[in-house]
């Protein structure tokens, strides 16, 4: 008895290194945890894209759920997700902050008018130094942050509309509905 | 003689802790900034540390570690500054804790297990040499008949 369970180990053995072989396929290794899921979002104060003389902080969104969108107009995947955010600014589900990634502003206002801006405002990241901070090295990326700015969720990639159906309008619902 | 080579010592330690302090020459920052670089993993070409990789944000990070260093900063509140924002993963030599166990100590453990099982067979191997007596009239009877046919 004990003989035959030595026999049939590598069997076993084999069948789950493919099973973990099989996982890895379906796996995007781009995406990597992010390790500021549960942290405070960094704090910065960079100019808004629309009115350059005022500047914006993460500090005037407490008390509310929002979206930061990491965007650029160089960014080919950005065009991909931008009509979902459309969409959910039509809704007015959750105000979205854009934030412009290392791009030329007036490519970046251009982009705007041409694809529709669904941001509450556009922050401007010249030198992708809020991106640093932020943990930010594929464009687009998106961040559910809660009331009390806490990072919830990070997304990195075009988001779909599978994975906002399922994981971050639930999120975001469930986080304005809590205290 | 023997306090006045302890003195001898404590003014070398002096010296060798004031030498510590002097602002690094460019020459050594730059080796230590592709040192750190070498040993973070670049997110957008992931099979690149940030010193080879031409990606623009391996360009930036490595701008980050330089600043960091003519700030003063040392190689480990650097490394701690990367895995702050990009978790343990940019680390090529991720550090020993709970959920890396796995990953340091797995294939040991495998090996461990094959010497286990290797040790296993030779025992059953050699235990299974032993003859029954029917097995040792059989084999003298053969022997014996071998002997007769050669003689």
């Amino acid at each position: 008895m004990n003989r035959k369970l030595l026999l049939i180990l590598p069997l076993v053995a084999f069948v789950a290194l493919t099973g973990f072989f099989l996982r890895g396929l379906w796996l995007n290794p781009r995406e990597v945890p992010s390790p500021l899921i549960g942290k405070a979002a960094p704090g910065f104060e960079r100019p808004v894209l629309h009115a350059l003389e005022r500047s914006f902080t993460p500090q005037e969104l407490r008390g509310q759920v929002w979206l930061l969108n990491v965007w650029a107009s160089w960014c080919a995947p950005c065009r991909e997700e931008h009509p979902l955010f459309n969409s959910l600014a039509k809704a007015k589900v959750v105000p979205i902050v854009g934030l412009n990634y290392k791009d030329n502003p007036d490519a970046a206002r251009k982009w705007l008018v041409a694809l529709g801006d669904p941001f509450l405002l556009t922050v401007i990241d010249a030198d992708g130094r809020v991106g640093l901070d932020y943990g930010v090295y594929g464009v687009p990326e998106t961040f559910v942050i809660d009331k009390s700015g806490v990072i919830r969720l990070k997304h990195i990639g075009p988001l779909t509309q599978e994975k906002l159906d399922k994981t971050v309008l639930p999120l975001v619902r469930q986080l304005q509905q809590g205290g | 003689m023997r306090a006045l080579l302890v003195l001898c010592l404590v003014f070398l330690a002096c010296a060798a802790a004031a030498y510590a302090q002097v602002p690094a020459s460019p020459a050594e920052l730059e080796r230590r900034e592709t040192a750190i670089a070498a040993e973070l993993r670049c997110l957008v070409c992931q099979n690149q540390s940030i010193a080879e990789s031409n990606a623009d944000l391996a360009r930036d990070l490595r701008q980050q570690i330089r600043e960091q260093l003519k700030a003063g900063k040392s190689d480990a509140e650097i490394r701690d500054f990367m895995t702050a924002r990009y978790g343990d993963f940019v680390l090529y030599r991720p550090p020993l804790k709970a959920g890396t166990v796995l990953l340091w100590f797995g294939p040991f453990a495998l090996l461990g297990l094959g010497a286990l099982i290797a040790a296993r067979i030779v025992r059953t191997r050699r235990s299974s040499v032993a003859l029954s007596d029917a097995d040792r009239a059989r084999a003298a009877e053969l022997l014996g008949r071998g002997r007769e046919d050669g003689a």
